[in-house]
């Protein structure tokens, strides 16, 4: 009876203690993975602590492989990477919840974010272009008439020499990096018309692929060689390829960003430059279809004015 | 240990003289006769669900009321305007009168879709098979309610969206689609509570109207319908108020466009797909952000909206 009495006043313990630990959240969980790094930098060497990353669902996969190679050559790190999008990861770094947010845009076009109190860590580049059903029956387009199937002044594929068949536009919703990429570099800030909106790039190229006449876009990395479902679009007669993206030809491409909230502890520090490694560079940002930073031969501000390196 | 025992020290040495047994309020807690225990446990259970929809409540209304005073957007052109640009770089607009069109179209078509076979399959299930009905119907219709709506979302996309391709033109993402997906989402759900209402039904009604010489048919359409009239609008409601929620699925189908459909296969979207694609890239107390918390809270307030139907409809049925 007695050790009945005392395991249950332990276990409603327990349960209060767990509400107010998960009451209190993320917060407790960042500052006891920066004071933890701090006690690393008097002892030096090994390295141990947590560390949290979210935000773009595009660098996520990236962040997740880089993450688990990290922890297999630092045992006693913890690498936590969660999605949530590029907004969650800009607002959830800045508020200190995340040690390191990923972002698909510079942290300078979003709102509410104060960029000069984030440190920016460009860690990969993204290509992308239109994808269009092969029923379209085109291969490129000028800058010009790709502007205007995606505002909807062109309504027919034949108007910009395809074949005879209606335009559907496949958008992403707004916010979204890639569609801020692709309205600025590729419609040169012009709003595109209404269509279909999905998020997922899988799903957008599903319905790409099976709707005769539509026209989206995604990152390269979805376009696989012996993948005839959509067709990748040149632009004024540029391929896009990864080539033509590093050298500065094509033009529809951004950062992939990761921020942290000031300088980084040393903990993160040694993490992002792990990240910016030859090892993760040359292998793994290419397997996952990004292009190499240090490929790339111009260089971008945050207002998207590109300057050669 | 200790604690426990000088809990139950107290009252031993005193417990002879005294004839209620009173205990510290842990050992009143603890103890396994304590009528105490359960009380705790079921007051503080129904205070929880309290605590929580007032407090969801109060945190949908404030950060949905920031897009109106700290954003000063107008109310009145933000539930009526019918142009939603906020990520245009000159004169952002948020007009979201499309998706509450959207969302109450899907809402209506996809109960227009399940009523006539959730009644049809309550009517069998209740009135005509009544053994079969509980022992096959009863478990196939738990299972489609518990199939997950990404599953429903999925066969929507892959069967629904390609057959409405090929036999009505344009992409197949469209209102219909969406509306037939939620509606045979919905279908188990208003089909059990309808054959319960059926079956609440007093016998002695039928039997009165077998006795003037009334048929099988005559009985069902005729006296058991109507008497179950209030439970079965019911029964039609809340299924309604389950397919204005749904999200994932609709996503899947609808085609998110943000423009007013002009036909039932056009591309549309609701307030909830609206919400779920573009919360994730928006900042914290950005003006989109804000928006989108306000098409939360408006949303929420259609949703009472549904509940005081259904409870003014179980009233009038209480009262006849």
């Amino acid at each position: 009876m007695k050790k009945k009495n005392l395991l249950a006043i332990g276990l409603a313990l327990v349960l209060s203690l767990t509400l107010i630990l998960s009451g209190c959240g993320n917060g407790s969980g960042s500052s006891d993975s920066s004071s933890s790094s701090k006690e690393d930098s008097s002892s030096s060497e090994a390295l141990s602590g947590k560390i949290t990353i979210g935000g773009s669902t595009a660098l996520q996969p990236l962040a997740a492989q880089v993450a688990k190679e990290f922890m297999e050559k630092n045992p006693d790190v913890q690498i936590e990477v969660q999605g949530g999008g590029s907004g969650t990861g800009l607002s959830e770094v800045q508020a200190g919840n995340f040690d390191i947010g990923m972002s698909d845009v510079f942290a300078e076009s979003k709102s509410n974010i104060d960029a000069k109190a984030l440190k920016d860590y460009q860690v990969a580049v993204v290509g992308m272009t239109a994808a269009v059903n092969p029923k379209a029956g085109v291969k490129n387009l000028s800058k010009k008439d790709l502007q205007d199937v995606f505002t909807g002044k062109v309504k027919n594929w034949k108007e910009v020499g395809g074949k005879d068949q209606k335009i559907t536009l496949v958008n992403r919703p707004d916010g979204s990096g890639t569609r801020a990429t692709f309205d600025q570099f590729a419609l040169d800030n012009k709003t595109p018309a209404e269509g279909i909106t999905q998020d997922s790039t899988n799903t957008v190229k599903k319905i790409i692929s099976e709707t005769p006449g539509a026209i989206g876009y995604m990152a390269l990395s979805y376009f696989t060689a012996n993948d005839d479902s959509v067709v990748k679009l040149s632009i004024d007669g540029v391929d896009a390829s990864e080539d033509n993206v590093a050298s500065g030809k094509f033009p529809v491409w951004a950062y992939e960003h990761m921020y942290t909230k000031g300088e980084p502890s040393k903990l993160v520090k040694a993490f992002l430059d792990f990240m910016m490694s030859d090892a993760v560079q040359t292998k793994d940002v290419p397997a996952q279809g990004y292009l190499s930073v240090k490929d790339m031969k111009v260089q971008r501000d945050a207002e998207g004015k590109q300057t050669d390196k | 240990m200790k604690v426990g025992s000088l809990n139950d020290a107290a009252p031993a040495s005193e417990g002879k003289s005294k004839l209620i047994n009173e205990k510290s309020f842990f050992g009143r807690f603890t103890d396994r006769a304590s009528e105490s225990r359960g009380k705790v446990i079921i007051y503080s259970s129904a205070l929880l669900m309290i605590v929580a929809v007032v407090a969801i409540t109060l945190f949908l209304t404030i950060q949905g009321l920031r897009s109106f005073v700290v954003d000063h957007l107008n109310f009145w052109t933000f539930i009526t305007g019918t142009e939603w640009y906020p990520d245009r770089t000159k004169n952002p607009t948020f007009g979201a009168f499309p998706f509450i069109f959207g969302s109450l179209a899907v809402t209506f078509l996809a109960a227009l879709i399940a009523t006539p076979i959730a009644i049809g399959t309550a009517v069998f299930m209740a009135e005509i098979a009544k053994k079969w009905g509980t022992k096959v119907m009863q478990p196939v219709i738990e299972i489609l309610v518990g199939i997950p709506s990404v599953v429903y979302g999925l066969i929507g996309l892959s069967i629904v969206v390609p057959f409405l391709r090929q036999h009505f033109g344009g992409t197949g993402f469209n209102l219909i689609a969406g509306a037939f997906v939620v509606g045979i989402m919905i279908l188990p759900t208003v089909a059990s509570i309808a054959a319960d209402s059926l079956r609440a039904v007093p016998d002695s009604l039928r039997q009165a109207s077998f006795a003037i010489g009334g048929t099988k048919w005559q009985t069902i359409w005729r006296v058991v319908i109507p008497a179950a009239g209030s439970s079965l609008l019911t029964a039609i409601i809340l299924g309604m108020s389950r397919a204005f929620g749904e999200a994932l699925a609709v996503q899947m189908v609808i085609g998110n466009a943000r423009d007013l459909p002009k036909s039932i296969l056009d591309p549309s979207a609701t307030l909830t797909t609206i919400i779920t694609l573009s919360m994730g890239h928006t900042t914290t107390g950005s003006l989109l952000n804000d928006a989108l918390w306000s098409l939360g809270l408006i949303l929420l307030l259609i949703s009472y909206v549904f509940i005081v139907i259904i409870r003014f409809l179980g009233k009038r049925g209480e009262s006849r």
